[in-house]
Parts: structure tokens; C-alpha cells; sequence
């Protein structure tokens, strides 16, 4: 990947990209498993 | 450069330098927005009191019209995505994702002017038809590109957009329902606002995945990647064109594999929490219940990359096997869950179910890309699609119709979703018959100038 990224895409490029879907995604997912655990209690 | 030029494949075209793992969050950026399909239920009850506001009032929409919304948007995912799936695959994938926002974000706009007319129709044109178009467009517009730029692992990266699409839904549902308390007032609902602010925030998010996503350059490979240079057994180094994919047996065995394996996860997903109440009673709670649908969709959405990405090194067909053999043992050991009154185990047995029911959906378009190619991959996906649509009537018809015919004969309620769990096991066996069948494509129905390739290699 190293090379890849070399000119065209940085390390930030691909950290803003994944950061823009993965924190959206991330707090939905904990909202979710939050709400899941009331199975158990 | 005019938004129509920008929009052009050739633009497109990755320059040097562009790394491959930009294109799975451009994908995401799509497939998070649609996935709201699946969290549009928490409007239907707000929706029932625009007139009335604490309760319904006469002149209030029904929860049976209402519901037709969702089923109009999951009818016309696939009918957009079997008629434009060609058009998606040669305009390319920034054209495609930039038409689904603004069908997207257009239904969403349509549907507020009707919520704020309190026109029903108008909602069914917005959400259900301008949305579904964007559904279905949306959905298939990032997987032969990501399938191009990961050869060596197509699996995994159509199964994390494939993913997205089961995620969008828990980011829909707590923000629809923070907007909705945002914008309510003694005198209003709110959703129509909500609606605005949605179609908005979607339209936005899926303009940085068109602005972000790239097509290979002709002949790219990743480093170390060696193209086979023969076709193996259930690979094939050909391409078939689409309208000729639906004439081969292998399309329509495919079309099956995955009609039954979702046919069998949609049908239980509805019922979920009515069957982990009904099954369980006293010891299951509807606030319990509720946090068990939420658990089973987070294994829908992580089956979704975990056997996608399984599938690269089991095969596809393998991968199918797995669910077909699991799943057959799994539906017939949840009524013994039931009998011996274990909560655990019937949700041990639900989360593998659900894992691989997620996992059919993602897998699907690597098989299409082993037994296609992939030139018109995408185009293909598109009209399997229907096989979705198919399902999403088969399915509940069956587990509802079946349990209300228990119940009314006097069969008690923890028991009434046995013979359903049984009838989903034999749905299974006979899935994996269909994928048994599956065969590399002959050869006379590889495109032209593979065919000629095909044959010279042969002699």
C-alpha cells in the first residue's frame, strides 16, 4: 500500500476518506449494541 | 470542466499514485445513505398522527398505507437496477452515484412537500419511486468498479459496500428520531423537516463518494498481482455480456441460491421480535425483543464482510455450501431452543443465521464476477437483483401465513413458528441443490472477442 499511496493519494487522503464513513458508522453501531444489550438484562 | 465532463468515465480514470483503498469509503458514502431503507419504519408511527399529533385522527394515514412506501422503494431498487444496470456499467461509476444522490435526495424532497401537503401519493413517487430508482442505482453503482480495482480480493471489497448498505440504517434511525424531536413542536411532527434535513446530509455525503471514487487506468493490476492466464475451474478470465448471462442455466441456479438464502433470513427478520416473545413468554420482554432485532442486524451487517471476505479463500460456491449446511442444521435446532427454553442458544442459532443471510447478499456479486467476468458484472448483479424482490414477498408471506394457520388451528404460540423454521430448512436443501448445479459458462457465450481468445487458446 505504501507504494501506492506515493504522489496521488496520502496518508491523510485515505484518513479523512474512512474517517467520513467510519465515525458515522461507528457511533450507529455503538448506539445499537447499547440498545442490544437490554436482551441480557 | 462541465459537471457532464466531470461526470464522464474517462474522468474518472485514476492517475497514478491513486491508492485502490480510497474507493471502498467512496462505495460506503453511497451505500450508508440507502441503507436508511431499512430504518424507514420509525416514521411510520409519527406519520399516523400529522393530523392529530398525540394520536391518530380520522383523517390520519393508516399504517397499511403507509407501509406500501418501503415495499414501492424495495420494488423499484429492483426494477432500476435489472433496467439501468448496462447504462450504470458503461456511463461508469461517478455518473451512476451522482444520479442515485439526486434521486435520493429528490425523494426525500418530494416526500417532505407531501408529508407538509399531506398528500400520500406524492410520498409514494418520492420515497417509493424517485427514492427506489435511487436505491437501485445506488446500490449497484460501486461494485464492478471495486471488484476491478481488488481482482486479487473481490469478495471483501463488494462485501464492505454490501455492508454499508446494512449499516445505513443504524445512522438513519437514531438520527431520524433526534431530528424529529429537533423539529416537533406542540402542533407538528416534525418529519417533514427531518425529511429536508435528510435529503439534504445524503445528497451531500454521496457527492464526496462520486467526487472520490476512481476507475483502474486499462491494464492496472495491484502490485503482485498475477492475472491467471488460465481459466480455473469456476473462474472463468472471460467476459459474457449481460442479456446473454440471463439466457445461461448459471444465472438463473444463481438467481435461486440467492432468492432462497434470503427468502429463509427475510422471512424470520420481520417476525423477529413477535417470534423471540412468542417463543419465550415471560422470559423475553418487548424491550428485550427489541434489543434482539437490533443485535440480529449487526450480525446481518458484519456477516456481510466477514463471509464476503471468507468467500476469497473458501470459493464462492463453497462459501454458498457453508450457508446452505449451517443454516439447514441451525433452522431446525431453533424449535429445540424453544423446548428446552433457552434464550441463549435460540439467539446463538439467530446471529450465525442472520451472519450468513447478510453474507448471501454480499458474497453474490464475486460468484457473478467468477462465472461473468468482469466487463458488465455490475450490469449482471442488477438483474439478479430481482431475486431480492421476489424474496421480500416469498418470505414474510410464508412465515406470516404459515404461523397464522398454526395459531388459528390451535397450535400454542411458542410452538406455532416450528413447522415455518422447518419449511425454511427445506428451502435451504433445495438452495443447495441450485448452487450444486453451478457450472463454468460454455463458452459460446463469452463476448466475441473472448470467445475467439477462448478458442485459440484451445487449439
Amino acid at each position: 500500500m505504501t507504494t501506492e499511496t506515493e504522489g496521488g493519494t496520502t496518508t491523510l487522503h485515505l484518513i479523512l476518506a474512512w474517517g467520513f464513513v467510519g465515525i458515522p458508522l461507528t457511533l450507529g453501531v455503538i448506539e445499537t449494541l447499547l440498545n442490544a444489550l437490554k436482551l441480557f438484562q | 470542466m462541465s459537471l457532464l465532463s466531470f461526470l464522464d468515465r474517462k474522468h474518472t480514470i485514476a492517475k497514478p499514485g491513486f491508492s485502490r483503498w480510497m474507493v471502498p469509503p467512496a462505495a460506503l458514502c453511497v451505500h450508508l445513505c440507502i441503507g436508511q431503507a431499512y430504518a424507514f419504519s420509525v416514521f411510520n408511527l409519527p406519520m399516523t398522527k400529522l393530523i392529530g399529533i398525540t394520536k391518530s385522527a380520522p383523517d390520519d394515514w393508516k399504517l397499511t398505507e403507509l407501509g406500501w412506501i418501503f415495499s414501492l422503494g424495495i420494488f423499484f431498487l429492483g426494477v432500476s437496477a435489472a433496467l439501468l444496470g448496462r447504462w450504470v456499467e458503461e456511463g461508469g461509476p461517478r455518473r451512476a452515484m451522482f444520479t442515485a444522490a439526486l434521486c435520493w435526495a429528490g425523494g426525500f424532497m418530494l416526500s417532505a412537500i407531501g408529508v407538509y401537503l399531506h398528500t400520500l401519493w406524492l410520498i409514494y413517487i418520492g420515497y417509493g419511486v424517485l427514492g427506489g430508482f435511487g436505491l437501485g442505482i445506488g446500490y449497484i453503482s460501486p461494485v464492478s468498479t471495486l471488484i476491478k480495482w481488488f481482482p486479487d480480493r473481490p469478495g471483501m471489497a463488494t462485501g464492505m459496500a454490501i455492508m454499508g448498505f446494512g449499516g445505513g440504517a443504524f445512522i438513519a434511525s437514531p438520527l431520524s428520531v433526534w431530528l424529529m424531536g429537533k423539529f416537533a413542536t406542540p402542533a407538528h411532527v416534525g418529519v417533514a423537516e427531518t425529511f429536508i434535513v435528510m435529503g439534504a446530509i445524503y445528497f451531500v455525503f454521496m457527492m464526496v463518494g462520486a467526487a472520490i471514487v476512481r476507475v483502474p487506468a486499462p491494464g492496472w493490476k495491484p502490485a503482485g498481482y498475477v492475472e491467471a492466464e488460465q481459466p480455473q475451474k469456476l473462474i472463468t478470465i472471460h467476459n459474457v455480456f449481460v442479456y446473454e448471462a440471463v439466457k445461461t442455466p448459471q444465472f438463473w441456479l444463481i438467481w435461486w441460491v440467492l432468492c432462497l438464502n434470503v427468502t429463509a433470513g427475510i422471512g424470520v427478520l420481520g417476525q423477529a421480535s413477535a417470534m423471540s416473545q412468542e417463543m419465550f413468554p415471560g422470559h423475553v420482554t418487548a424491550v428485550a425483543a427489541a434489543g434482539f432485532v437490533g443485535l440480529m442486524s449487526l450480525f446481518n451487517m458484519g456477516g456481510r464482510f466477514f463471509w464476503a471476505s471468507m468467500s476469497d479463500y473458501l470459493g464462492r460456491k463453497n462459501t454458498y455450501f457453508v450457508f446452505f449446511t449451517l443454516g439447514t442444521a441451525l433452522y431446525a435446532f431453533v424449535p429445540y431452543t424453544g423446548a428446552v427454553g433457552s434464550v441463549t442458544l435460540f439467539v446463538l442459532a439467530y446471529a450465525v443465521i442472520f451472519s450468513m443471510y447478510g453474507g448471501g447478499f454480499a458474497t453474490v456479486p464475486a460468484y457473478l464476477r467468477d462465472i461473468f467476468g468482469t466487463r458488465y458484472v455490475g450490469a449482471i448483479h442488477g438483474m439478479l437483483l430481482t431475486a431480492w424482490s421476489a424474496a421480500g414477498i416469498f418470505g414474510p408471506v410464508l412465515v406470516n401465513y404459515i404461523r397464522e394457520y398454526n395459531v388459528t388451528h390451535g397450535v400454542a404460540k411458542a410452538q406455532a413458528y416450528n413447522i415455518t423454521m422447518y419449511l425454511m430448512a427445506a428451502l435451504l436443501v433445495v438452495g443447495f441443490f441450485c448452487n450444486l448445479f453451478v457450472r463454468a459458462v460454455n463458452e459460446r457465450h463469452y463476448m466475441k472477442e473472448d470467445a475467439a481468445a477462448a478458442k485459440a487458446m484451445a487449439e
